[in-house]
């Protein structure tokens, strides 16, 4: 099976400073991949340049078949990959099925074409609101959610330009262990529904029990890639984490 | 309340201004009525690119004088009717907005202000320096008593006062049909967050640049009319900071997240100016600008639609 996402030799320096350093990595159609490093390790870098949100200096990114150098981040989320941020980014002065409407305007609708009516996507706001529970407040703005409602909503977000790749990024820092169990049941969720999914999460309890596979990145260089069990005893990791 | 509905309330309330301007028959308010409608429309075309999408704009005098100098040009040339003037300053302000927002649209915040600002001096130096146009002295533009329409003679400041009105009908019009659309979703993505907008997929260079072009086009119009109004232009009144700074005023008194703001603000400020200028001095309307700001800042940060909405959140809740 052809992969879905392959990413060739990348490289990334900001400065004198090299961020991601020959980068490799494939990533299968439904998989669910885990990806972990310590912080400055380039995770988020990784991301940023698969997204187009930065632009990498060496190497390539295949995604679904094309190649992705070049263009810029809503061109690739219009090709099907999508991601929340580290750090919540809602539309502030929107209310949250407004902050949905967006990737349903400008990227479903520009993807297939389709004129959907103004119940259409009302209905599909709701639709995506109910998927992860907030429903209810689909009239307010986000500043009226708590810290694990706004992680929802940026997961939401993401599915709403229904992709074929999602790549959460820490969608779970600073939450509460049964936060986490809620925010990881709806990424099992989004999986079995055919979606590939990246997972960028320090918490290693829930990077073990979602994750088939799993990546590390250290100081801009991939050491180990495998299944989670083995990768975690690899003497390298172990190092990288820990120290010796 | 769809968009032709809307359409149709505007232009109603448009007639009927200009209706109780003709019964009323004063010249003065035909003159004062120009430069408040010139500001409605100037205020709601800085609104779409500052209010709707975040780009503080310090160049609205650049693009005002683009369209005036157009039409001074055109005029020197071949003379034209004034609403084909008004056509072509809008297409030179569009373009030069086009062109401003794919040089300066990589900057943000007040780097992008100062960069508008800076375009304002390049294009006062280059009209300085035109000698076809006046250059720095500046160019006369005779227009005759009156203009004839299918057999009726009509004084020719009621002419301007009409066209100005039906500039700021379609300003309005065109406003509030951005703010419901899809494109108005992306100005509003650009304003909260331009990194998520991308992830959302929206192409925020070209929707910043619709925003830059619409917003110039609407200035230059604005501008176009001016040389007939005022009879003599020269670059230091075309330029004058005064045209950036209302309009950044007055969206900013009247809200600047709907076209009601820009609307509202640009009566309430220009009437007061306008007073002011009659009652006691010219001078005294930087002023009034600069203590209303200070006022609205202080009480009203969301401006006057903002405050009023507020007050009815805080009223149903109650």
């Amino acid at each position: 099976m052809s992969a879905l996402l392959h990413v060739d030799n990348i490289g990334k320096r900001f400065g004198g400073f090299v961020a991601l350093d020959g980068i490799d990595l494939e990533v299968q159609p439904g998989e669910r991949l885990g990806l972990i490093g310590p912080n400055g390790s380039g995770k988020s870098t990784l991301v940023n340049c698969i997204c187009g949100t930065l632009q990498n200096e060496s190497g390539s990114v295949q995604f679904d078949g094309h190649k992705m150098d070049g263009l810029a981040a809503h061109q690739r989320t219009h090709r099907g990959l999508a991601r929340s941020f580290q750090l919540p980014r809602p539309f502030h002065s929107m209310t949250l099925a407004d902050n949905l409407r967006i990737p349903l305007l400008y990227t479903v609708r520009a993807r297939a074409g389709l004129l959907h009516s103004a119940g259409d996507l009302d209905a599909r706001c709701t639709e995506l609101l109910t998927m992860v529970g907030l429903d209810k407040k689909a009239r307010h703005k986000p500043r009226d959610l708590t810290q694990v409602e706004m992680r929802k909503l940026e997961l939401a977000r993401a599915m709403a330009a229904e992709p074929k790749l999602l790549i959460a990024d820490e969608s779970m820092a600073g939450l509460s262990h049964s936060e986490i169990e809620d925010i990881l049941k709806l990424l099992v969720q989004l999986n079995e529904r055919g979606i590939t999914i990246i997972l960028i999460e320090h918490i290693m309890s829930a990077v073990m029990s979602f994750s088939q596979r799993l990546a590390v990145l250290v100081s801009g260089k991939k050491i180990a890639d495998g299944k989670p069990e083995d990768v975690v005893r690899d003497p390298e990791v172990v190092r990288a984490y820990i120290g010796q | 309340m769809n968009t032709t509905t809307f359409s149709t309330i505007v232009a109603a309330v448009g007639l009927a201004v200009l209706a109780y301007a003709h019964w009323l028959g004063v010249d003065y308010f035909y003159f004062a009525g120009y430069t408040i409608l010139q500001f409605v429309v100037l205020a709601t075309a800085w609104n779409i690119l500052g209010g709707y999408c975040g780009y503080v704009n310090f160049g609205t005098a650049a693009f005002f004088a683009l369209g005036a100098y157009s039409a001074v040009f055109v005029h020197k040339f071949h003379p034209l009717p004034i609403p084909v003037l008004i056509v072509i300053g809008a297409v030179v302000s569009g373009i030069v907005g086009l062109g401003m927002g794919y040089l300066t649209l990589r900057l943000r915040g007040a780097f992008f202000s100062i960069a508008t600002l800076a375009m304002a001096v390049v294009f006062q130096t280059l009209v300085v320096n035109w000698e076809y146009v006046g250059g720095s002295r500046g160019a006369y533009i005779i227009h005759p008593e009156n203009v004839e329409f299918a057999g009726y003679k009509v004084h020719y400041i009621e002419y301007l006062f009409t066209l100005m009105l039906l500039l700021a009908v379609i300003a309005i019009v065109t406003a509030r049909t951005i703010e419901r659309s899809q494109l108005g979703f992306g100005f509003a993505t650009i304003r909260d967050d331009e990194l998520a907008a991308e992830a959302c997929g929206v192409p925020t260079l070209r929707v910043k640049l619709i925003a830059t072009t619409l917003s110039g086009a609407f200035m230059g119009m604005a501008g176009a009319p001016f040389p007939y109004y005022i009879g003599y232009v020269q670059p230091q009144s075309a330029f004058a900071l005064d045209y950036a700074v209302n309009s950044i005023a007055m969206p900013m008194i009247g809200g600047t997240t709907s076209w009601v703001g820009p609307l509202v603000g640009s009566i309430l400020l220009g009437s007061a100016q306008q007073y002011a200028t009659v009652t006691i001095s010219s001078a005294v309307n930087l002023l009034i600008v600069g203590l209303m700001l200070v006022a609205f800042v202080i009480i009203a940060p969301n401006g006057l639609i903002g405050l009023v909405q507020e007050r009815m959140r805080a009223w149903r809740k109650s």
